[in-house]
């Protein structure tokens, strides 16, 4: 039977995947950011995870333009690194896993979500800063990934309440899949942070420490908060945080946190992390 | 035909335009700006960028933009692009063409050059403080 052994979040910020690809983790702006990550790559050589679940939003790569799917599953074997404007990353192609995913696809639309499902999609620094960041530069990725894209930019987008939903569904999925998997599930994206118009920069640490004290036991504060809330305190970008929703709610109702991390700023963004083990 | 009730929401549409010097991407924006985003995507082609920086009117005139998202774009007015119906995912495809960071895109719609930009995130962001809602203040 596959199981869900642990659940990841972290921001996903393109600047920390240049730093990474340009071989500045060592410089004075960027140490403390890599070293809030040091901890994680030690956590994942022990774990060896077979497969992660990585929800993560599109950021007018793949979708966006002509089509703007709340919840798109990718479905391929493979997902090319995109190229976001000057070159794609120079990281491996990420491998998917189509068996699982149909698994993934059969259960939740029986369970009433709605899913679009990607047959061909190239992935952008959402999905692939945080594989570089959780196990650093290697040749090839050590496990399979199944991409969850979640429409978090277009209003209306799904709301906190929705994504948790989806993220118990996700947990009963997996649960029920034959094959013997360690499987994590990773929600990315976030903190707060705002990249347009006047108020850009706004950076809010008080929601933001809230925000990761209640995954762990207070859940349900976080089910409430509105989009409107997030976009107001956590800046119009700071709504990605849905996406931690979706892989909180996965691991069930009680969890242990076996690590977290926060810092301001990486470009213009709050940078959160944390790693949690479902408890019982 | 008696029409129906729309749906209850839990806070009025006008909230989202109550958050100061922000501009909430909708539905009907991301229409508007359909074409400069097809541009803009358009950037995520090698052959394209130096199509674009070899007669940059002459790749614009390809698509279908107005003429006033044409000349924000020459002038890389972020905010004018913003306030036209663009998205600030597809507007870094051209800020990254011209080899910008992300911040210096980010930051030129503050008003503050990018070194003021920089120290200000450097020293923790933007307060929350007095940024909420423009109705009340705070
Ligand atoms: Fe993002």
């Amino acid at each position: 039977m596959a199981r869900i052994t642990a659940g990841i979040a972290t921001s996903h910020v393109p600047a920390i995947g240049a730093a990474f690809d340009q071989g500045r983790t060592q410089e004075e702006y960027w140490k403390p950011v890599f070293d809030g990550y040091e901890w994680v790559k030690g956590f994942q050589e022990r774990e060896e995870p077979d497969v992660v679940i990585l929800c993560y939003n599109d950021h007018a790569s793949a979708m966006m333009l002509d089509v703007v799917p709340t919840f798109a599953l990718g479905m391929a074997e493979e997902f090319e690194p995109a190229d976001e404007g000057w070159g794609a990353r120079p990281v491996p192609t990420v491998m998917g896993d189509p068996v699982l995913a149909a698994h993934l696809a059969e259960q939740l639309v029986i369970d009433n979500f709605d899913l679009t499902l990607m047959n061909h999609m190239d992935v952008d620094h959402g999905l692939t800063v945080p594989l570089s960041l959780m196990f650093g530069k290697v040749d090839q990725w050590p496990v399979r990934v199944i991409p969850l894209a979640i429409n978090v930019t277009q209003f209306p987008t799904p709301s906190a309440e929705r994504c948790w939903q989806l993220g118990e569904a996700i947990g009963d999925a997996v649960r029920s899949y034959p094959a013997d998997l360690n499987v994590q599930i990773w929600g990315t994206g976030g903190m707060s942070h705002q990249l347009q118009g006047p108020r850009a920069g706004l950076i809010n640490p008080e929601f933001d420490n809230a925000f990761l004290d209640k995954l762990i036991d207070r859940t349900d504060d976080l089910r409430a908060i509105t989009r409107l809330e997030f976009l107001r305190e956590s800046g119009s970008e700071g709504i990605e945080l849905i996406m931690w929703l979706i892989m909180r709610a996965a691991l069930g109702e009680k969890v242990e946190q076996l690590h977290r991390f926060y810092h301001v700023p990486a470009s213009n963004t709050a940078v959160g992390h944390i790693v949690l083990r479902p408890a019982g | 035909m008696k029409a129906l009730p729309m749906r209850t929401r839990l806070y009025s549409l006008d909230e989202l335009e109550d958050i100061p010097g922000t501009k909430v991407f909708t539905a009907i924006r991301s229409r508007q700006a359909y074409h400069l985003h097809k541009f803009c995507m358009s950037l995520m082609e090698a052959h394209n960028r130096n199509a674009f920086k070899a007669d940059e009117r002459a790749y614009l005139d390809r698509f279908r933009m107005s003429d006033e998202q044409k000349e924000a774009v020459l002038a890389r007015d972020f905010n004018k692009l913003i306030e036209l119906g663009g998205n600030i995912y597809f507007l870094v495809k051209l800020s990254n063409t011209d080899g910008w960071s992300t911040q210096k895109a980010v930051g030129s719609m503050t008003g503050m050059t990018a070194d003021e930009y920089a120290a200000m995130m450097r020293a923790g962001g933007r307060p929350i403080e007095g940024n909420r809602s423009i109705k009340e203040g705070n």
